[in-house]
C-alpha cells in the first residue's frame, strides 16, 4: 500500500479545503471499501481526510415526516432507527441485506453511496479495465460477466453498482446534500450517479472535493407498504444478483401510485420510471405487474452470460408487488 | 512526503482490554496488525484480510467490526475489546463457556472472531436491532436459529462447526 498522510477533519469546510487542491487526496469514511481498494492497489491516495467523525452522525425526523440522515451515520444505526423501520421498511431491509454485521457497524451512509463496483476486473490491477485504467479495455465483455449489467451499460464498461441502500434511496426520491468548493448544494440521488458511456472512470457527477454531508428522504404516505427483495448466490453476506425496492399504493384494486428501483442490473441504482408509469392507474394484478416489468426491461441489452437477469428481475418485481398488495 | 515511498506515522492512544496504550503507527496499519504486531495480542486472526471471513472480529467501543479493514490511526481515543479481554480474570465469559460446552469449534482459528462477533450479536439483539430475516420490523426480535445464522454470516468456519456455534449462542441468548 502506498504511504499516505492521515488527517482527521474537524468540520466540513476544512475537509473540503483539504481535498480541493490535492488531486491525490481522498475522503475516508468507514473505510470498508476504500481500505480494501488501497490494499489491492486499485486506490492509491497520498492523503486521507477522515470525515467519519464530522458531526453528521444523527438521524432526524422533520415535522413533515421527512428523514434527515447524516452522512457519517453507520449503516447499522440507520437500519435500526425506529422511524426508518416504521415509515420506510424498504430502506431498513436494504441496509440489513447488505454486507455483514461487522461491515454495517463500520460503513457510513456517505461511503455506502460512493463505494465502487465489485467487478472482478476492476479490483484486479493485473487486468485491463476502462474504469481503472481508461483505454485499456474491458475484459468483462467477453469474460466473466454473469453478475454484471444488463441495462445502462456501454461498450466501455459493463460494471454494476453494488449498493443495496442506494437502491432503496433511489426509489424513495432521496436528496443528497453536499459541501463543495463553492459551498453547499443538493442533488437528487438519481442524478448523483452517471452512466459510463465512453468515460467510465467516474461513477458519479461529483467533484473529488465534494463531500456528502446528509441525505434527506421525503415522507411517502405509502412508504409503510414497501419492501426490498434481494436475490443472491448465497443466503447472506453476498452482493445482489438482482434486487428490487418497491412501494405500492393500492385502492379499490387499482394502483394509485408506486415507487420502483432495481439493483445489480445497471451501473447505477436503476429507478424504474417506465414501470411506474405503466402501473399508475392500472389494476393491481400479476398481469399488470408483469406488463410494467416488461415496460422497463424492454430496454435491457444482456450480455452473453447474464440474460437470465431479465426474467429474474421481472419475476422479482411481480412477486414483490403481489406480496405488497396482500400485505 | 508526497512523491516518496517513506512511511507516514502517527501517534495514537487506544484503550485495549482496559489498558491504555500510546502507540506510534504507520498510517497504513490496520487495527489487526497493531493488535498482533505491536501489542502482542494474537487472538484476533488474519484470515482473508479483506473483511470477508470475520476471523479478525473485535469490539470497538462495544461494537463488532472487522479489524483488518479498520485503519488503526482512525481509532485514536477508542476502546478495543479483543478475545483476550472477554474473560473476567479466570472466569470465562458466558459465550466462551457455551462454546466449550457445545463443542463449537474444531481447529479454533476462527473462534476468537466468532466469540467477539457473538458478543456483538447479543448486544445488538438486546438493543432491539432487527436483521434481514426479522419478519416484523416493529417488534423486538428473538434470537432464534434463523436470526443467529443471519447475524453471524460475517464469520466463516472452514471446519464447519456452525451447528454447534448456533447452539452455543442460542443458549446464551436465552
Amino acid at each position: 500500500m502506498r504511504p499516505f498522510v492521515y488527517e482527521r477533519a474537524e468540520e466540513a469546510r476544512s475537509a473540503v479545503a483539504a481535498v480541493a487542491d490535492r488531486p491525490d487526496a481522498m475522503y475516508l469514511g468507514g473505510g470498508t471499501n476504500l481500505v480494501d481498494l488501497m490494499r489491492l492497489g486499485v486506490a492509491e491516495p497520498a492523503r486521507l481526510v477522515d470525515v467519519s467523525r464530522l458531526p453528521y452522525d444523527t438521524v432526524g425526523v422533520r415535522p413533515d415526516g421527512a428523514l434527515r440522515i447524516g452522512a457519517a451515520v453507520r449503516n447499522s444505526d440507520l437500519a435500526a432507527h425506529p422511524a426508518v423501520r416504521r415509515a420506510h421498511p424498504l430502506l431498513a431491509q436494504a441496509l440489513l441485506a447488505g454486507a455483514s454485521g461487522q461491515v454495517r457497524n463500520m460503513a457510513t451512509v456517505g461511503g455506502n453511496l460512493l463505494q465502487r463496483t465489485r467487478c472482478a476486473y476492476f479490483q484486479d490491477i493485473t487486468k485491463p479495465c476502462n474504469k481503472r485504467n481508461p483505454g485499456s479495455g474491458c475484459p468483462a465483455r467477453e469474460g466473466d460477466h454473469r453478475n454484471l449489467a444488463i441495462i445502462g451499460h456501454s461498450e466501455a464498461c459493463v460494471a454494476t453498482h453494488p449498493s443495496d441502500m442506494a437502491v432503496a434511496l433511489a426509489a424513495l426520491d432521496a436528496v443528497v446534500h453536499l459541501e463543495g468548493r463553492d459551498g453547499p448544494r443538493t442533488l437528487p440521488l438519481t442524478e448523483l450517479y452517471r452512466l459510463p458511456g465512453d468515460d467510465p472512470r467516474r461513477d458519479t457527477v461529483l467533484d473529488p472535493a465534494d463531500l456528502i454531508t446528509e441525505v434527506t428522504v421525503p415522507a411517502l404516505s405509502f412508504g409503510g407498504r414497501s419492501h426490498y427483495r434481494k436475490v443472491r448466490d448465497r443466503a447472506s453476506f453476498a452482493f445482489a444478483v438482482v434486487s428490487v425496492a418497491a412501494a405500492l399504493d393500492v385502492a379499490g384494486g387499482v394502483v394509485r401510485d408506486c415507487r420502483i428501483a432495481f439493483g445489480a442490473i445497471a451501473p447505477v441504482p436503476w429507478r424504474a420510471r417506465r414501470a411506474e408509469e405503466a402501473l399508475r392507474g392500472a389494476p393491481a394484478t400479476e398481469d399488470a405487474f408483469a406488463a410494467a416489468a416488461r415496460a422497463e426491461l424492454g430496454q435491457a441489452r444482456p450480455l452473453r452470460d447474464n440474460a437470465f437477469k431479465v426474467p429474474l428481475a421481472r419475476n422479482l418485481l411481480v412477486r414483490t408487488l403481489t406480496e405488497l398488495v396482500v400485505a | 512526503m508526497d512523491g516518496t515511498n517513506l512511511p507516514e506515522t502517527a501517534t495514537i492512544t487506544l484503550d485495549v482490554n482496559g489498558v491504555d496504550h500510546e502507540i506510534t503507527v504507520d498510517t497504513r496499519s490496520s487495527l489487526l496488525d497493531v493488535l498482533r504486531e505491536h501489542l502482542d495480542l494474537i487472538g484476533a486472526k488474519k484470515g482473508c484480510d479483506h473483511g470477508q471471513c470475520g476471523a479478525c472480529t473485535v469490539l470497538v467501543d462495544g461494537r463488532r467490526i472487522n479489524a483488518c479493514l479498520q485503519l488503526a490511526v482512525a481509532l485514536h481515543g477508542s476502546s478495543i475489546t479483543t478475545v483476550e479481554g472477554l474473560a473476567d480474570g479466570d472466569g470465562l465469559h458466558p459465550i466462551q463457556r457455551a462454546f466449550i460446552e457445545h463443542d463449537a469449534f474444531q481447529c479454533g482459528y476462527c473462534t476468537p472472531g466468532q466469540l467477539c462477533s457473538a458478543v456483538g450479536v447479543l448486544a445488538e439483539a438486546a438493543a432491539g436491532w432487527p436483521s434481514v430475516v426479522t419478519q416484523d420490523l416493529s417488534a423486538t426480535p428473538a434470537l432464534d436459529g434463523d436470526e443467529i445464522r443471519e447475524r453471524m454470516s460475517g464469520n466463516l468456519c472452514r471446519c464447519g462447526a456452525y451447528v454447534n456455534i448456533v447452539a452455543a449462542i442460542g443458549e446464551v441468548a436465552e
